[in-house]
């Protein structure tokens, strides 16, 4: 069992690492796309070997055949016999592609999309036929001698697989997967007395798979293209088997399944609780294909078949990461050595010893606390990397000349605010591209030169971080806006609005000002989804946008869900937390600069804008310690980029908390975005502002609407 | 996890037959919860109100680190609040539910006994028309000439804590 756990992790770290490959892969091709030095094509190549020698080592033979195919390809250009071609980068990027599904599929234990994958290897072949004066076998012989050799892609086994236990009849049985090697022949090795051996020890059935099998005119007739899938019926020892190939046992690979026969599925191929028996099926013929290079017995295959728990989530912390904290757990240990002298007591000259001690430890916990976060902490480049292919594949689509600028990628934040801005990143991007840039005659035509430029910045401010997205397109068109606004009624015909509200309009539900809706943006779903994921993650969008000089688009986030900068706030004998990126200022509201507006609300008048005020004693049916407007604090909030004083008794202290879950024992509530444990062990509510102000603006639906 | 969850695992082997409940006085009633399902007796402490929380839901209260809901029982089935004095007691147990465990608070006037319930002895609850709600009562047992009305905690918390809120909000 602790051998299936083992090969589990093996699995998960080559998944890992084919992944890895793959986006190298994937940037290293677009960088060909400008120059196509050597270092570059090798690095591809290096790529792919690994994850054509890793996947064949772990019997996943589709991939590693697929591979194979690329490889070739690849290795045609590092030797300089094939020019690079847009067109070879192009099928290389969509080959890419297909790998990163097939592995996916592979670690979901998935079914492979076949069709895909022989579409895309064909295009291969025909690109590698299209080139010949050169033979593929001995290339590919040096690369990877324990891969068949030929440039055809071997079918996948599936129905093979399938047919297995049709022949077993449901009894005990062995299935071999034999792989000679080319040069199998010339050692005066003859498979089919090898056949004839193993039927002696029960009933045969042989599945020759010609797959490997080059064109005639490539055809070497001493060298051995084919590989045979065996199944053998009976209670064999496993032994005898091994005794029939021992003496071509170094020239061919080699798999053993056992099958137990009925009841007992065959070994490893046992699907979790609740999984349907179609998916053993389909996870059979992964573990079948087990080659000798890493078949010790049967244990691999019992480990293709035992699934983990579907996704655990993993980080690779740096190495420096996990030292400081060692060293951060050293210092906290000679502190509490420190401090446990005083267990039994404390003289009074001891009393400053016992200061400097309980100093320490507030330094060790804070530096602790701090390092512990950075494990989360990921680089913003693992969602910045995906965008040069997207943007490359986007502009070749909309026939656009663009540039992508990418600056601070080593900017770390937390891994799940990571995974969740990804999205709205590339919406946001996208959008840039299709309505932000021009076409190249219009740049052309306004001054602006061809080529378009997109810049994804990403960096630290305070204790949050900034993403811009910038482009030097054509600006947001105001008067545009405004009148399909109004067309949808989002705007009163008559309504006079700042510049940055009109802005802020792109956000609304449905709206788009794409004269067409094309695949790639315009049907007017993305930026309310893009707001509310960012608002959901505690931060908040900007936008920046000069006519005919293109827009910025502004993202502020926290660095982390886990714990928030909060301002304390006291109304009445209650203290909630406010977060301090919502918070714009705070100040002492006068009488005489309030109106009641009919239907009851309030409005301040701050500055030239009027904003509407919160009463959170109200919301929240608590009794504050005046109802007077001028006692309180007006603390001024921002919310989908309209302004609200939250009316509150006090302001207590600044500080950071760690956010708990409303969820987890009781549920969640509107306008809360969770609670706290404060230093006194009382518990403190956390205001979610954008929720706050819907609990807000629905108490007065039913009245009067507040005028803007 | 908690002793008093061990000590009754304990005894309902020795007891084999029939559960063993904890119960507590309310208003004058004895009521009974599955001893299995308490996790912990602990003393009133003042809850952070939440807001739009039905009436008999006092708030949360931080239970080392988690953030705990506390029901006030009197509220819950209608009866006269009456002040907190030091026998009052908030019993923690554990409530299943459609999404999980979850760990609430309830506060009683007075905890009082450990009784082992032997199935027989179980009485289902009497229908007093449709307009008391019994679903939450288990069913009656007497015990030393006492009844006692042994509740299901699932059906009680889950139905005041989520559709009291629901209630609530709308």
């Amino acid at each position: 069992m602790s051998l299936d756990l083992e090969m589990e992790e093996i699995f998960k770290i080559f998944f890992e690492e084919s992944f890895e490959g793959l986006d190298l892969m994937e940037s290293s091709l677009l960088n060909l796309d400008v120059n196509a030095d050597r270092e570059t094509i090798n690095s591809i190549f290096r790529a792919a070997h690994s994850i054509k020698g890793g996947a064949a080592t772990f019997g996943f033979m589709e991939v590693s055949n697929f591979t194979h195919g690329v490889e070739t390809l690849l290795d045609e250009m590092r030797n300089g016999t094939r020019p690079v071609t847009p067109d070879a980068i192009q099928l290389l990027l969509q080959c890419v592609d297909g790998l990163r599904e097939m592995i996916k599929a592979v670690q979901a234990k998935t079914p492979i999309d076949t069709q895909r994958i022989a579409t895309l290897s064909d295009e291969v072949a025909q690109l590698l036929a299209r080139h010949p004066g050169r033979p593929a076998a001995p290339a590919v012989q040096a690369a990877a001698p324990a891969v068949v050799t030929s440039a055809v892609v071997v079918p996948p086994l599936a129905p093979a697989a399938d047919s297995a236990p049709a022949f077993l009849e449901g009894g005990p049985g062995w299935v071999i997967q034999f792989q000679p090697h080319p040069d199998m022949l010339r050692t005066n090795n003859e498979p089919l007395r090898m056949f004839a051996e193993l039927e002696r020890l029960g009933r045969l059935r042989v599945t020759a798979d010609v797959g490997a099998v080059p064109p005639l005119e490539e055809l070497e007739v001493d060298a051995c293209h084919l590989k045979w899938r065996l199944e053998l019926a009976g209670a064999v020892e496993k032994h005898a088997i091994e005794e029939v190939f021992d003496w071509v046992d170094a020239n061919c690979s080699i798999s053993y399944e056992y099958c137990a026969g009925q009841g007992a599925a065959p070994v490893g191929a046992t699907p979790p609780a609740a999984e349907p028996a179609a998916v053993a099926a389909e996870a059979e013929p992964a573990a079948v294909a087990t080659p000798a290079a890493a078949a010790a017995g049967a244990a691999p295959v019992a480990a293709a078949g035992h699934k983990g728990p579907a996704d655990a989530g993993s980080i690779r912390v740096s190495t420096t990461k996990v030292d400081h904290l060692i060293n951060l757990v050293g210092e906290l240990v000679i502190t509490q050595s420190m401090l446990s002298r005083f267990a039994d007591g404390c003289s009074a000259d001891e009393l400053d010893k016992l200061r400097e001690g309980l100093t320490q430890l507030t330094r060790n916990t804070r530096e602790l606390q701090e390092s512990v976060m950075q494990i989360r902490m990921l680089p913003i480049s693992f969602a910045f990397n995906r965008f040069p292919r997207l943007v490359h594949d986007l502009s070749r689509k909309l026939g656009k000349k663009v540039e992508l600028k990418l600056s601070g990628e080593g900017t770390e934040l937390d891994k799940t605010v990571l995974e969740k801005i990804s999205d709205p990143l590339v919406h946001l991007v996208r959008n840039a591209l299709d309505h932000g840039l021009e076409k190249p005659e219009v740049r052309l035509a306004a001054g602006k030169s061809e080529t378009g430029v997109i810049e994804l910045a990403a960096f630290h401010e305070g204790g949050n971080i900034i993403i811009e997205v910038k482009d030097d397109g054509g600006g947001l068109n105001k008067a545009r806006i405004l009148s399909r606004a109004r067309e949808r009624g989002l705007v009163g015909a008559d309504a006079e609005l700042s510049e940055e509200q009109i802005h802020n309009l792109i956000f609304a539900a449905g709206f788009s000002t794409a004269e067409t809706v094309s695949d790639v943006s315009g049907r007017g779903v993305g930026m309310d989804v893009v707001r509310r994921n960012i608002n959901d993650l505690g931060g908040h969008v900007q936008i920046q946008s000069v006519e005919g000089h293109g827009s910025t688009i502004r993202i502020r986030l926290p660095l982390t869900l886990a714990i928030l900068d909060g301002q304390l706030v006291r109304v009445g004998s209650e203290t909630y937390v406010i977060s301090l990126v919502a918070i714009v200022e705070t100040i002492q509201a006068q009488r005489d600069r309030i109106n009641t507006v009919p239907g009851g609300a309030q409005l301040f008048r701050l500055r030239e804008e009027y904003i509407p005020i919160i009463r959170l004693y109200d919301l929240y049916g608590i009794e504050p310690d005046s109802r007077a407007i001028e006692d309180g604090l007006l603390v001024v909030v921002e919310a989908e980029g309209r302004r609200y004083g939250v009316l509150v008794d006090d302001l207590l202290a600044q500080q950071q908390v760690v956010i708990k879950s409303l969820d987890t024992n009781f549920r969640q509530v509107r306008g809360l975005a969770g609670a706290t444990i404060l230093g006194d062990g009382t518990v403190a509510l956390i205001v979610d502002v954008t929720g706050l102000v819907h609990v807000f603006n629905e108490s007065f639906a039913a009245g009067e609407t507040l005028a803007a | 996890m908690s002793t008093t969850a061990k000590t009754a695992d304990k005894r309902m082997d020795a007891t084999a037959a029939g559960e063993q409940y904890l119960t507590f006085q309310l208003a004058g009633e004895e009521y009974g919860v599955d001893i299995l399902r308490v996790q912990e007796i602990k003393g009133w402490e003042r809850a952070t109100r939440i807001p739009h929380a039905p009436h008999y839901v006092l708030g949360v209260i931080n239970l080392r680190g988690a953030i705990v809901p506390i029901i006030e029982l009197r509220k819950r089935f209608a009866l006269e609040s009456s002040d907190f004095g030091p026998t009052t007691v908030v019993i923690v147990v554990k409530v299943m539910g459609e999404r999980g465990e979850r760990t609430v608070g309830m506060v009683v006037d007075a905890v009082c006994e450990v009784y082992n319930v032997a199935a027989d002895d179980l009485k289902a609850p009497p229908e007093v028309g449709s307009s008391v709600d019994t679903t939450f009562v288990k069913g009656l047992a007497t015990v030393e000439s006492k009844m006692i009305i042994l509740l299901d905690i699932d059906r009680l918390i889950n139905a005041s804590v989520l559709d009291g809120l629901d209630a609530a909000a709308a």
